[in-house]
């Protein structure tokens, strides 16, 4: 068995410096692409609103943290559908399961569990939460059911789902709007008291540096372990300086975005400070639906690339044939990732309703559509087998960037829909050609 | 350790449709340790769908299957790795947009010891059997599909053999090699042979089969023609079975 590839050196001096660098640091070139997109976004809006408006206000730390915030919900529920798409499925039911999850968590802590532990008891958040992440996770495995074992197609038993669920939302409420969402639980959906200010940041920061250290030396130490040519050292010196940078930078950023003067006057009054003349500087931080959004995206990545499950997901979406014969069960994979799409969408709803302060059996709405796009415009294949979580988060922070520009530089929904979907199109016929130049 | 008056498969009266076509009709073989048995028959024959109600592909409607003279309970793939089948597919089975070690480890993943797969150690183990069986191979983190016919052949058989089978089906493992390829997977055969391996190897080529095998049996239309041993028949005889569908006089006594 003979085969005619040469060695990867020998291509090597024809190869320009950029092509070199990117080689030697084996960054992915589509990360690049899609934060060279990011980048081109967050500063063309900046200067156009600097230009037009005369005020340029994308680029402030209140307008990122806002956007960091916001792209919270759409970012948790992406990391699912990532799994769902890179299967050959699609979950068109999750903005309905999020109205109904929230609709369901709105009734427990408003409605139920006052009655019967009392007001402002502190397990009623706790309790909420797990009901609503419980009914996400049991509706994503009743919908996967039906699509693995009863071989209906899940762009029809969801797209049933976005209907049903919806319409079941409303019937629990009657259409009633829910509110107030217990204290605690509104902290969930991040807002000025929902962050974790200055010294918590710096601590998740130096966590974040620590973590970026870790894993180049324990990448180094494996590919010593088994022999595997290592990335010249300067090549992970840069990679440590970017990461690195890029964690100082974010909690630089969140740190400089300091709570409103009204509510620091509040909080100063509820805890007997004296202001200062020059007014006192308390920083949000990082807010806590971002830090849930971080979580979820190092466990969903963790899953996807370091499990059984996630390699079984991918070997499902490549053929789904040759999963099979190769001993997975490919139908109880299929209720799991569906259930786990539900259990995301769950933890959405909790995100999207505290933000909200209440809960209506409207939200969610069209939030299916933006998190496929997500997914997509991260790099996630409709033909199945190939996506990654990263990719999904930054797809979401793009999309969530363009509408908030928008919204910031003055233009009109009808004006935004036309721009997030025709990116949306765009965004997916540059993925095609990427991946046929790259073959 | 097993007799060897016992097979190490017996193949009883298996049958299988789909729709109304039957696929397999009341076929019997059997395969002893250290054997050879080619399946041979043109195109829908029913050779394919033979041996994937022993590998677990597909269920079979009505027959049994023995193995070592116990009745095999195959529902599907995971059972038939159990009894330590191994099945190199026509179709190769291999998921296209992994790697040569994910494919290969596909379903039987080396973990750390926190559970975690252990790519760099899947990796280092796919190497070495590459080494043996492919030196040339060097492709390891490219998706397979990014391989040529019969690299992607040498994965498959690769993932056939690292697992210490001892019943191994070769559904046309050859299909995609050239003549000096094909050569190293009839030395392999041969290897796994004094290994005490039983091989049913689907092929076309009736030459390589009687080169191969030991014995040979032909299907026709979802039923078996006959099984003959390959050295008191000529490559004519086989080829007249093949075609005509039914033993030659001189051989039907
Ligand atoms: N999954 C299936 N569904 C329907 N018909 C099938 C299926 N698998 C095989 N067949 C039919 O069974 C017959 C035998 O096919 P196969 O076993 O692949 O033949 P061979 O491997 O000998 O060329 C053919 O008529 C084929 O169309
Ligand atoms: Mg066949």
């Amino acid at each position: 068995m003979t085969d005619t590839t040469q060695p990867p050196t020998a291509t090597d001096d024809k190869s320009g410096p950029i092509a070199r660098f990117i080689r030697q640091t084996e960054i992915d070139t589509r990360l690049l692409g899609m934060l060279g997109a990011l980048a081109a976004i967050w500063i063309g809006f900046h200067v156009y609103g600097a230009v037009v408006n005369g005020f340029g206000a994308f680029l402030t730390p209140r307008n990122l943290w806002n956007l960091s915030v916001q792209t919270s919900s759409i970012g948790i529920m992406a990391t699912g559908m990532v799994l769902v798409i890179v299967t050959r499925h699609i979950d068109l039911s999750v903005g309905s399961v999020l109205g109904f999850c929230a609709i369901i968590m709105g009734v427990m802590q408003v409605n139920i569990l006052p009655g019967i532990l009392g007001l402002g008891h502190p397990l009623i958040w706790i309790i909420a939460i797990a009901t609503g992440l419980f009914f996400g996770a049991c509706i994503g495995a009743f919908q996967g059911f039906l699509i693995a074992y009863g071989k209906i197609p899940a762009f029809i038993v969801t797209l049933g789902g976005l209907l049903v669920w919806r319409g079941a939302a409303f019937l629990v409420a009657r259409g009633e709007t829910i509110s107030p969402v217990d204290e605690t639980f509104a902290l969930l959906g991040g807002g000025p008291y929902g962050a974790i200010g200055g010294v918590g940041s710096w601590i998740v920061g130096i966590l974040g540096v620590a973590a970026v250290l870790g894993l180049i030396v324990f990448g180094r130490r494996q590919r010593k372990t088994f022999g595997i040519a290592q990335r010249p050292v300067w090549a992970d010196g840069f990679l440590a300086t970017v990461g690195c940078g890029a964690v100082i930078g974010a909690v630089l950023l969140v740190n400089s975005y300091p709570w409103p003067r009204g509510i620091v006057r509040r909080y100063a009054a509820a805890e007997g400070i004296e202001i200062p003349p020059e007014g006192l500087f308390i920083s949000h931080g990082f807010a806590i639906p971002v830090l849930i959004l971080v979580g979820v995206a190092i466990c969903m990545t963790v899953l996807m690339t370091r499990t059984r499950f996630g390699r079984y997901v991918y070997a499902i979406g490549g053929n789904p044939e040759a999963a099979e014969l190769a001993g997975i069960n490919v139908r109880f994979m299929t209720v799991k990732i569906f259930a786990l799409m539900g259990f995301l969408t769950g933890l959405s709803a909790v995100v999207a309703s505290a933000r909200l302060g209440s809960a209506t059996n409207a939200l969610g709405t069209l939030d299916e559509l933006y998190v496929i796009a997500a997914a997509v415009i991260g790099g996630t294949s409709l033909a199945g087998g190939v996506g990654t979580i990263y990719g999904a988060i930054l797809g979401a922070l793009v999309m969530q960037s363009l509408q908030t520009g928008m919204v910031l530089i003055g233009f009109d929904a009808a004006i935004q829909q036309v721009v997030v979907g025709s990116v949306l199109v765009l965004a997916v016929f540059l993925d095609i050609l990427y991946r046929r130049n790259s073959k | 350790m097993t007799d060897s008056n016992t097979p190490l498969v017996e193949l009883k009266d298996i049958s299988i449709s789909f729709g109304g076509i039957k696929a397999v009709d009341h076929v019997s073989v059997d395969l002893y340790p250290g054997e050879v048995v080619g399946l041979l028959g043109h195109n829908g024959a029913g050779k394919s769908t033979l041996i994937k109600c022993l590998s677990g592909a597909y269920q079979k409607d009505a027959g049994e299957i023995l193995i070592n003279g116990h009745s095999a309970d195959i529902q599907n793939p995971r059972d038939a790795r159990d009894y330590n089948i191994e099945t190199i597919y026509q179709t190769l089975a291999l998921a296209d947009n992994l790697d040569a070690a994910s494919n290969l480890f596909l379903g039987r993943e080396l973990t750390t010891a926190a559970g975690l797969v252990d790519d760099a150690a899947m990796e280092a183990e796919t190497r070495k059997i590459m080494g043996r069986l492919n030196p040339n191979f060097q492709k390891f983190s490219a998706p397979v599909s990014a391989l040529s016919g019969g690299q992607r052949q040498s994965v498959a058989i690769a993932r056939a053999v690292y697992f210490n089978a001892k019943i191994l089906i070769m559904d046309e493992p050859t299909a995609a090699l050239g003549p000096q390829e094909t050569q190293m997977v009839a030395e392999l055969i041969q290897e796994l042979k004094k290994q005490d391996l039983g091989i049913f190897l689907i092929d076309h080529d009736v030459h390589q089969v009687k080169q191969l095998c030991d014995r040979a049996a032909v299907m026709k239309n979802g039923k078996l023609v006959g099984v003959v041993k390959v050295d008191e028949v000529s490559t004519d005889d086989i080829l007249a079975m093949i075609i005509a569908g039914k033993k030659p006089a001189h051989l039907a006594a």
